[in-house]
C-alpha cells in the first residue's frame, strides 16, 4: 500500500515539473531516440546549448565549422541509418546558412528536423540583431516548419515535428524557438509521442483494383521494365523489391538515388538510368511494353526530352506520394501506396516469367556500351588515369561493402556508374539539387550513422573546395572517413559541356587546386597524392587500411567526358556513346 | 484550354499557412485571381477560395501538391458550372451630383444594388454579384464621378457538396479506413490525394 502511494507520488513528480524550454527540447530529443546532433551555437540558441550541456551523456554533439556543413552531415547521418537527423543553428546567418540542405534534403526526400534558436519574441519583426525572417524562408525547401515563441508548445512541437520529419515521404522540418521560449520555465507535462495529425496522411490507401490492374498488366507484358529509385530505400522495403522482381523475371534498372537498393551484381540489376546512365536501360525505356517505376519520380535527367520518353509503354508508377503520380508522366496504373506495402501484394498476383530473349537485349546493349566507353574507362591504355579505373580498382579492395558519399559532377557519375554494391543504403549523394560541397560533411554524418562501415567520400577538386572547412570537424572527432578527391584540374562537367555544346569555349572551369595533402596535414589528418598508374593499388589499400580519417588525391585526366550521355533536349534512346 | 476554376481548400488555421499555399502558385508562374480566407462550416476549420484561370491538368498537379501541405485537410476544384459565387463591391460616389443627375431608385433596382451610407459630401452603393454584374454598375456609375470603386474576392458554395463534416470524421481517425475493394473510384478520388 505505502509503496503504492510512493510510487504514484513519484510519477506525478515525474509528470509534473518546471523545467524550462530548452531544457524541453533536450527531452524531446532523448525521447525520440536521437543519438547525434550537428550543430554549431550562436546568440540566439545559447540557451539550449546551456542545456545540453548537462545532457552530454545522452546526446553527442558535433561541432561543425558552418551550418551548411552541419545539415550536410544530418542528412548523411540520415540516408546511412535510416532515422532522423538532427541538426542545431543559430539565428539569422546561422539559419540561413541551412536554405541549401534544406532545398537538398526535402527534392531528396531526407528526413530531419532543424532547431533554430530565434530572436526574443518581443524583437520579431523589428530588425533585431542577427534576426531573420527563418519560417518564410524556409517555407518553400521543408515539408514543414514552424515557430515556437511559448515554451509551453515545445514537448508537442517536436513530437509532431518527429513524426512529419520521419514518416510518409520523408523531409526536412524547421523548428525556430524564440529565446524568450527557450528559457521560459513552464509547467511540464511529459512527452508524448506523436502518431496522429488529422491534416495530415502520410501514406494514401491502397486500392486493390489498382494492384490488380498493375498484375494484370505485368503479367501479360512482352517487354517489361521495372525503374527504381531511393523509395525502396526509405520505404525499407529492399526485400519485397526484389522478390517482385524475381517473381516475374522483371529486369530493373535503378536512378542514381535508388543504387544499392539492390545488390550491384544482381542478375535482374540492368544498371542505372538518365543523362549519364547505361545505355541499355536508356534505349530499352523506348521499347519497353510496360513500364514500372517504384518509388523514383521521374525527374528531368532520368526522362530527357519528355514528349520522346517511354510513348509506346504502359506505365504503372507505385509511389507514396500521391503528388508524384502523373505529374510528370501520365500514369495508366497509379499505385499510391507505400512500396513496402504494394510490392508484396503485386508479386502475389504475378506468374513467374523469365522474358529470356528480352533480357538478352539488355545484356546486347551492355556489350556495347563495355566496347565503346566502359573498357577504355577501367582499363585505360592512355598513360594518364581515369576516374573509372580508381572506382574500379577501389571496388577491388571494398569488394562492394564501403558506403560511397559523391559530391556533384564528373566524379559523381563516374562513382555511381562503375561503384559496386552489396548492401542498402550504400550511396549517398545529392541528386536531385546537385550541391557541390554535399560529401565531405555528408560523410561525416555517414560514418556516425554507420560507424562499423567503411565510409569513402569521392569528391571533385571543385567541390571538396567549397566545404573543405569541415576538415576541422573531421580533425576535432577524428572521423574515420576516407576522402578520395579525383583531381581533374577542371571544373569538370561544365567543362564537358562547353567542350560539346559551346564550342570548347572554356569559360571560367580551370580551377586551380591547392596542395591537398599539405592542407590536410594541417588539419593533422594524413594523406597522399598520386598521379601514376602503378602507385594506384597501394595508395587505395593504404588509405582503406589506415584507422582514422585520410585523404588521398588522385591526378586524372583532364578532358576526359563521362559517357553515355543523353544530351540536354534529347530523348532516352538518342543516348550517345562518344 | 485555360478556364476558370475556383478552389476550395480545407484547412488548419495555422500561422504562415497562406503563404504556403500562395508560393505553390508563383513558384510556377500561375496568377491568383482571387483569394479569400474565412472560416467553414467545420468549428476549427479554415476554407481558402482560391480562383485560377488554368488548365484542368495544371489544377490537379496543383490541387495535389497543396493537399501535400501538412495542414492542408482536402482540396476541391470546380468549373463553374459546379458553383454558386457571389463577389461583393462597393462605390463611391459624389452625394451631390448622384442625387442631382441619377434616378438613385431606379438605379438601386436595376442593379440590385442598396445604399451602404449616406453622406453629405458622399454616397456609397454596395452590390452582391457575379463579376460582370459588379462591373456594369461601375459603367453606369463612371460618367457621375466614382471616386472609389472596392470588390471582394469570390466567395463560392460547391453544388453537390454535402459539407465537410463528415469527412473529417474520416480525417479524424487515426489508421484510415481501407475501403472494399469492389469499391469502384469515384472521380472525386481519382482526382484526389487523400482517398
Amino acid at each position: 500500500m505505502q509503496t503504492e502511494t510512493l510510487k504514484k507520488v513519484n510519477t506525478s513528480v515525474e509528470q509534473e515539473i518546471e523545467i524550462s524550454g530548452s531544457e524541453a527540447v533536450m527531452k524531446a530529443l532523448v525521447a525520440e531516440g536521437v543519438e547525434t546532433i550537428f550543430g554549431y551555437p550562436g546568440g540566439a540558441i545559447m540557451p539550449i546549448y546551456d542545456a545540453l550541456y548537462d545532457y552530454r551523456d545522452q546526446l553527442e554533439h558535433v561541432l561543425v565549422r558552418h551550418e551548411q556543413g552541419g545539415i550536410h552531415a544530418a542528412q548523411g547521418y540520415a540516408r546511412s541509418s535510416g532515422k532522423v537527423g538532427t541538426v542545431f543553428a543559430t539565428s539569422g546567418p546561422g539559419a540561413t546558412n541551412l536554405v541549401t540542405g534544406l532545398a537538398d534534403a526535402l527534392i531528396d526526400s531526407t528526413p530531419l528536423v532543424c532547431i533554430t534558436g530565434q530572436v526574443f519574441a518581443h524583437l520579431l519583426g523589428t530588425d533585431a540583431f542577427q534576426e531573420t525572417d527563418v519560417i518564410n524562408i524556409t517555407t518553400p525547401v521543408t515539408k514543414w516548419n514552424y515557430q515556437v515563441t511559448d515554451a509551453n508548445e515545445i514537448p508537442a512541437i517536436l513530437a509532431k515535428a518527429y513524426y512529419i520529419a520521419g514518416s510518409g515521404r520523408p523531409g526536412p522540418v524547421l523548428i525556430d524557438i524564440t529565446k524568450n521560449a527557450q528559457i521560459q520555465k513552464f509547467n511540464y507535462k511529459g512527452y508524448e509521442k506523436c502518431t496522429h495529425i488529422r491534416s495530415y496522411r502520410p501514406k494514401p490507401i491502397v486500392r486493390n483494383e489498382y494492384i490488380q490492374a498493375a498484375a494484370a498488366m505485368i503479367n501479360k507484358a512482352e517487354r517489361p521494365l521495372v525503374i527504381f529509385g531511393q523509395g525502396v530505400i526509405l520505404g525499407k522495403a529492399e526485400k519485397e523489391f526484389k522478390n517482385f522482381i524475381e517473381q516475374g523475371g522483371l529486369p530493373a534498372a535503378w536512378t542514381i538515388l535508388g543504387l544499392s537498393a539492390l545488390e550491384t551484381d544482381h542478375p535482374l540489376n540492368v544498371g542505372m538510368l538518365g543523362m549519364h546512365g547505361n545505355y541499355g536501360p536508356n534505349v530499352l525505356t523506348n521499347e519497353c511494353d510496360v513500364l514500372i517505376a517504384v518509388g523514383m519520380r521521374f525527374d528531368d535527367r532520368v526522362t530527357g526530352r519528355l514528349d520522346r520518353y517511354a510513348k509506346q509503354a504502359k506505365v504503372i508508377h507505385l509511389d507514396i506520394d500521391p503528388a508524384e503520380i502523373d505529374k510528370n508522366i501520365k500514369a495508366d496504373v497509379p499505385v499510391w501506396g507505400d512500396c513496402k506495402e504494394t510490392l508484396p501484394l503485386i508479386t502475389a498476383l504475378l506468374d513467374k516469367k523469365e522474358y529470356t530473349s528480352w533480357r538478352a537485349r539488355f545484356s546486347e546493349c551492355m556489350d556495347k556500351e563495355i566496347e565503346a566507353v566502359i573498357e577504355n574507362e577501367l582499363n585505360p591504355t592512355a598513360e594518364i588515369m581515369t576516374m573509372g579505373e580508381v572506382i574500379h580498382q577501389m571496388n577491388q579492395i571494398t569488394g562492394g561493402d564501403a558506403i560511397i558519399v559523391t559530391d556533384v559532377g564528373q566524379h559523381q557519375m563516374v562513382a555511381c556508374r562503375y561503384a559496386k554494391f552489396t548492401e542498402s543504403k550504400s550511396n549517398i549523394t545529392s541528386g536531385g539539387l546537385g550541391t557541390m560541397g554535399f560529401a565531405l560533411p555528408a560523410a561525416m554524418g555517414a560514418k556516425y550513422g554507420a560507424p562499423d562501415r567503411t565510409v569513402v567520400a569521392i569528391i571533385g577538386d571543385g567541390g571538396i573546395q567549397m566545404t573543405i572547412q569541415e576538415l576541422g570537424t573531421i580533425m576535432q572527432n577524428n572521423i574515420d572517413i576516407k576522402i578520395l578527391i579525383l583531381n581533374n584540374h577542371f571544373l569538370g562537367m561544365v567543362r564537358q559541356w562547353q567542350q560539346l555544346f559551346h564550342e570548347r569555349r572554356y569559360s571560367f572551369v580551370d580551377i586551380d587546386s591547392p596542395d591537398y595533402v599539405t592542407v590536410a596535414k594541417g588539419y593533422r589528418i594524413e594523406g597522399n597524392s598520386v598521379a601514376k598508374r602503378e602507385n594506384l593499388v597501394s595508395a587505395l589499400t593504404t588509405m582503406l587500411h589506415h584507422k582514422g580519417p585520410y585523404l588521398l588525391e588522385v591526378h586524372v585526366g583532364k578532358e576526359n567526358n563521362v559517357f553515355p550521355m543523353v544530351p540536354q533536349g534529347c530523348g532516352v534512346s538518342e543516348v550517345r556513346l562518344k | 484550354m485555360k478556364q476558370e476554376y475556383t478552389l476550395m481548400v480545407y484547412a488548419e488555421n495555422q500561422v504562415g499557412l497562406l503563404n504556403r499555399i500562395a508560393i505553390i502558385f508563383s513558384r510556377r508562374k500561375i496568377n491568383i485571381e482571387s483569394l479569400n480566407t474565412s472560416p467553414s462550416e467545420v468549428e476549427g476549420i479554415h476554407r481558402f477560395n482560391i480562383v485560377i484561370h488554368e488548365t484542368e491538368v495544371m489544377v490537379k498537379k496543383v490541387v495535389r501538391q497543396i493537399e501535400k501541405q501538412v495542414d492542408v485537410l482536402k482540396v476541391y476544384f470546380n468549373t463553374n458550372d459546379n458553383i454558386i459565387w457571389q463577389e461583393l463591391a462597393l462605390y463611391k460616389v459624389p452625394t451631390e451630383i448622384i442625387a442631382e443627375k441619377v434616378k438613385v431608385e431606379r438605379l438601386l433596382r436595376e442593379y440590385g444594388a442598396r445604399v451602404v451610407a449616406i453622406r453629405k459630401d458622399f454616397t456609397i452603393f454596395e452590390t452582391t454579384g457575379h463579376r460582370e454584374e459588379t462591373d456594369k454598375l461601375i459603367e453606369v456609375l463612371a460618367p457621375y464621378g466614382l471616386i472609389e470603386f472596392v470588390r471582394s474576392a469570390r466567395v463560392a458554395i460547391i453544388k453537390d457538396s454535402k459539407g465537410f463534416h463528415e469527412k473529417l470524421k474520416e480525417f479524424e481517425q487515426t489508421e484510415p479506413v481501407p475501403l472494399a475493394p469492389e469499391d469502384p473510384i469515384s472521380e472525386e478520388e481519382a482526382n484526389s490525394s487523400i482517398v
